[in-house]
């Protein structure tokens, strides 16, 4: 239960990330990967922002045995540069420089009720289901 | 499109609070708080993450992201994409963020931060793409639908 609550509440603070950072709009996000144009540099203060605590709870961690509201640590731990990390990052590029969104934006923006953000979140199920029926090696 | 340009306070402050919540769902929880993954999780198309965390994860996001735009900052959500290219993106980001293990989230702010060398390795790759990609459909071929 308690890890339940955390979880809610992480997802609360992430969320309100989304669009206090604007990054629910898709549109910043080009103009920050649109690095010969009207070049917005929005998303790297994001980036820079979100390090600073989670590189801080990262080094924490190391002084922890077991995580506060959990019985065990699960970090992935593979250093393995395979083809499926860097065929997977590939086509991540490419649809998040089509679009603009990424998964965490894109969820946010369903609560502004764009149709445009319905229909690519049920895409990216999708596109995760068939990731599940074919490649999926985990199941 | 271009959008109203913004005080780098917003970004900043939002990416305090994406990093607070990978923090404390690391040091609480104990793992890793990719959305790619806590979707596929809470729609039951992955193993490993428990569904019932994960779908409270999204749960809160969806009503963190509404909270802040009726308390905080109403947000702009500025998509010109039609409908085919919408789907055609999502399914390759859905594709591609399970293939490749994370996504933003996943490999830039949980993976950066403890310095995983295949998430430096994947966050360079997506990053470099997605700017190449907006490189050739905005500057050679004038724009997508």
């Amino acid at each position: 239960m308690r890890a339940l609550i955390v979880a809610v509440g992480c997802g609360l603070l992430f969320g309100a990330g989304m669009v206090v950072s604007d990054m629910i709009n898709p549109a910043r996000v080009l103009a920050f990967l649109d690095v010969t144009g009207a070049w917005d540099p929005s998303l790297a203060f994001v980036m820079g922002g979100a390090l600073i605590p989670s590189s801080i709870a990262y080094l924490i961690r190391r002084r922890l045995d077991e995580p506060v509201a959990a019985d065990a640590f699960h970090v992935p731990d593979s250093r393995r540069i395979d083809r499926a990390l860097v065929g997977g990052a590939v086509m991540f590029g490419l649809g998040w420089g089509l679009v603009g969104l990424c998964p965490g934006p894109a969820l946010a923006a369903l609560t502004t009720g764009a149709w445009q953000a319905f229909a690519f979140v049920a895409a990216m199920i999708a596109g995760m289901a068939l990731f599940r029926l074919t490649l999926d090696r985990n199941c | 499109m271009t959008p109203e340009p913004i005080s780098f306070v917003w970004p900043l402050a939002g990416g305090l609070l994406v990093g607070l919540s990978a923090a404390l769902y690391l040091l609480l929880n104990g793992r890793v708080s990719g959305i790619s993954g806590l979707t596929a999780a809470a729609t039951g198309l992955a193993k490993g993450a428990p569904r019932n965390l994960s779908l409270g994860f999204i749960a809160g996001l969806l009503g963190g992201a509404a909270l802040a735009s009726a308390l905080i900052r109403r947000p702009e959500v500025q998509i010109t994409s039609e409908l085919w290219l919408l789907v055609a993106g999502g399914l390759i980001v859905g594709f591609g963020t399970r293939w490749g293990s994370g996504c933003t989230s996943g490999h830039g702010v949980c993976g950066l931060a403890r310095l995983s060398p295949r998430s430096i390795v994947a966050t360079g790759v997506f990053m470099t793409v997605a700017a190449l990609t907006v490189f050739v459909t905005r500057h050679l071929m004038g724009g997508l639908g």
